[in-house]
């Protein structure tokens, strides 16, 4: 059964229209690389699938878990099982990432209707998540993001993803602005929590992170539409090749 | 933020608004001699104290009304207001099983609980209900150490040595416009003495509510802390919901001795008039703490989220050498709200040090402003201050203003001012709602996540309470 079913999404942004007929299906326990030029409308994707509001759907249906994705606010996304790494991650300051988590995760659990975690039995959980990714205990009190390095930012997106334990999880251009060993954390936080029941969509711009997190499929987006679609092996023919093959077979 | 989630979220509702159904006794409507007298007859007071009220009367008459603030109102008709209303009992309560029940649900509802919980909790309060002081719980406790603790009144005739020299001592009836019609017709309020060397073995609290219609507050309250003590008192706030607006022109005045240590915390959630900006308290205070020995510090936190109008600004005189003072402050004005607040440091000792740090959240169609001066005069060598004024916007109809005022006349001084103006972005409200949070959870979490520095100073239990009322208050609000 499908997890996430795309079927001809079109969405504009202030009468501009970004996606003109998206179709995507992804299974669990699946990894979806989608790859593509700049402006092809990844970042746009992802953002709509999360419900951002100034984009708005002109056509087309999403069908995550068996919902209607398309009819729930952002945050009822979120406690589906929607997660979103942002290529961004917002700074809020006075914030400590352990409060803002452990507000995120309650809500999720009351949405599911089980049991509240304790601050005690949520800092033993939050430790063991961070210990998973490898990420520093001393990020855990401070606040949301503020005066994180890039990488840093990065890596907490992922150290999120790890405590919510979402169904799907979408990291918009993860990988960007990363070194090789902040990069290799990143892969490698991915995989461990990677099991049969969860998916990912990899955005990114490069092949070099999906040495690290091997994709079942690649897609190629352009001009707001999936032109191609291939196997591991298609990313590595675009590093080689660059886009123009694809995207002017005549030439 | 979008027009509609701004307006769905900046229209919360004021969950205080009852009014307690007792019999009350009222002095007649007006302002004259005769109703001073009356106030002070009522209150059997000596000589001294009616001389007190009736030089500050002839003061104010001849005062007008100030006009340089930023908070707009119409005229006050001063002679449409009671002075004086209080719960009709015969004699004063000898223990808190006196206390009309009908009150005594009153401060339940508000949740303070004048009994078992109090013990509990191992906080005095004084609760005064208009313009008398109802219970005083504790008091043994704290006679033991040789704290007073008790209502301005009582104070007035068991401890006149006292009142007579520090009353007007810190905020003379000259001071200000209000400062003048207080010290005429001030009611009651509470009176705090911690003798040398003592440090209060609990927090103290004064708890304010105004009942009866048209009518003032004018409560004053007076704390000395003697050589070396060390006290933290709290006042908290609330009014019933009534169309006309009701004025509370209150004084504290803070009086500190060398080697010792005031905190003065605020929670005000005085009624902020309806979405339409009609009703509400018109809090205009006077609020001035004197650092008069060496080593000795004043600290204030206030956390305003109530009132149609505050306009004041705690401050603090620090004339002891290495004195210190801080004034730490949030200030949430939603619908109509406006408020003109801020804090006055006034360095006249050497190496005295002061720092301010202000933080306004507007939202609706309210106006927010704060006016803080720094003064570092002539004797006042190697003085030190920091003030940081931040300000937050919700929405597109709301105003952020500041007006920061420094004089210095000793170039030794180090004087430092920082500001900034933000918005509740989109972003980070999506990025909130995207970890599964709702978007007015989302708006109450930025907000708190704001005005933590602030909220951290308050006493723990206290600080849980000023954080709901925070997101309370912008209900219906967000951005």
């Amino acid at each position: 059964m499908n997890l996430l079913k795309i079927n001809n999404l079109k969405a504009k942004i202030n009468d501009n229209e970004i996606l003109h007929g998206i179709n995507l299906e992804v299974k669990p326990g699946e990894i979806h690389a989608i790859m593509g030029p700049n402006g092809s409308g990844k970042s746009t994707l992802a953002s709509v699938l999360a419900g951002k509001s100034n984009y708005e759907v002109t056509e087309g249906s999403v069908e995550f878990n068996g919902k209607d994705l398309l009819e729930l606010a952002p945050d009822e996304r979120a406690k589906e099982g929607l997660f979103l790494a942002f290529q961004y991650p917002v700074e809020i300051p006075g914030v400590s990432n352990v409060n803002f988590l452990r507000t995120a995760l309650n809500e999720h659990k009351k949405y599911r209707g089980e049991e509240l975690m304790e601050a005690g039995t949520f800092l033993k959980f939050v430790r063991e998540k961070a210990k998973i990714i490898q990420f520093d205990n001393k990020y855990l009190t401070r606040p949301v993001n503020e005066g994180f390095s890039g990488g840093e930012k990065k890596k907490n997106e992922i150290f999120q993803m790890a405590v919510l334990e979402p169904k799907l999880a979408i990291l918009d251009e993860t990988d960007s602005g990363l070194d090789i060993d902040a990069l290799k954390i990143v892969a490698d936080g991915v995989n461990a929590l990677r099991n049969e029941n969860n998916a990912y969509i990899v955005i990114t711009h490069y092949q070099r992170l999906l040495n690290y997190i091997v994709p079942d499929f690649v897609h190629i987006l352009y001009n707001g539409k999936i032109i191609k679609t291939g196997g591991k092996e298609l990313a590595l023919e675009l590093e080689e090749k660059g886009y123009d093959w694809i995207i002017n077979p005549e030439n | 933020m979008s027009q509609e989630i701004i307006d769905k979220y900046t229209s919360g509702e004021y969950k205080y608004g009852f009014v307690t159904n007792i019999e009350q006794e009222f002095a007649p409507k007006g302002l004259t001699e005769e109703t001073i007298k009356f106030i002070s007859q009522k209150k059997n007071e000596p000589e001294f104290i009616l001389d007190f009220r009736l030089k500050a009367f002839d003061f104010w008459k001849k005062m007008k009304q100030p006009n340089w603030q930023k908070v707009q109102f119409p005229d006050i008709d001063f002679q449409d207001i009671h002075y004086y209303a209080a719960p009709a009992v015969k004699s004063k309560p000898k223990s808190l099983d006196e206390i009309d029940p009908e009150i005594r649900d009153t401060y339940n509802k508000l949740g303070i609980p004048l009994e078992e919980q109090m013990m509990l909790a191992g906080i005095a309060v004084d609760a005064v209900l208009d313009s008398v002081s109802v219970a005083t719980t504790y008091r043994e406790r704290l006679a033991e150490a040789g704290i007073i603790f008790c209502s301005i009144s009582e104070a007035i005739q068991d401890y006149p040595e006292l009142i007579k020299k520090y009353l007007g001592s810190v905020v003379p009836y000259t001071d200000n416009y209000y400062a003048a019609l207080n010290s005429a017709v001030f009611t009651d309020g509470s009176f705090v003495f911690i003798p040398k060397g003592v440090r209060s073995p609990m927090e103290l609290s004064t708890y304010f509510r105004i009942n009866a219609a048209q009518t003032g507050q004018f409560e004053r309250t007076l704390i000395v802390a003697d050589e070396g003590a060390y006290v933290s008192y709290l006042e908290g706030c609330t009014a019933p919901m009534r169309d006309e607006n009701q004025l509370h022109a209150a004084i504290v005045e803070i009086f500190v001795h060398k080697d010792a240590e005031v905190k003065y915390s605020t929670v005000q959630n005085w009624y902020p008039g309806d979405k339409e900006g009609k009703g509400g308290i018109y809090n205009f205070v006077t609020k001035r703490g004197l650092c008069a020995g060496d080593n000795s510090k004043i600290s204030w936190t206030q956390v305003e989220t109530g009132s149609a109008i505050t306009w004041k600004y705690p401050s603090c005189v620090l004339k002891g050498n290495n004195s210190v003072g801080e004034f730490y402050s949030v200030a949430i004005t939603n619908n109509y709200q406006q408020a003109d607040t801020g804090s006055k440091m006034i360095h006249i000792g050497e190496n005295t040090r002061s720092r301010i740090v202000s933080k306004g959240i507007s939202a609706g169609k309210s106006d927010n402003s704060y006016r803080g001066l720094v003064k570092i005069s002539k004797k006042a060598k190697n003085a030190r201050n920091f003030t940081q004024c931040d300000s937050l916007l919700i929405g597109d109809k709301c105003g952020a203003h500041t007006f920061p005022y420094i004089e210095s006349e000793n170039p030794s001084a180090t004087v430092e001012h920082e500001a900034t103006t933000s918005k509740i972005s989109d972003d980070a409200i999506f990025y909130l709602n995207q970890r599964g949070i709702s978007t007015e959870d989302a708006v109450g979490m930025i907000v708190n996540g704001y005005a933590r520095e602030v909220i951290m100073q308050l006493p723990m239990e206290f600080a849980v309470e000023a954080q709901k009322l925070l997101s309370i208050s912008l209900e219906g609000s967000v951005g």
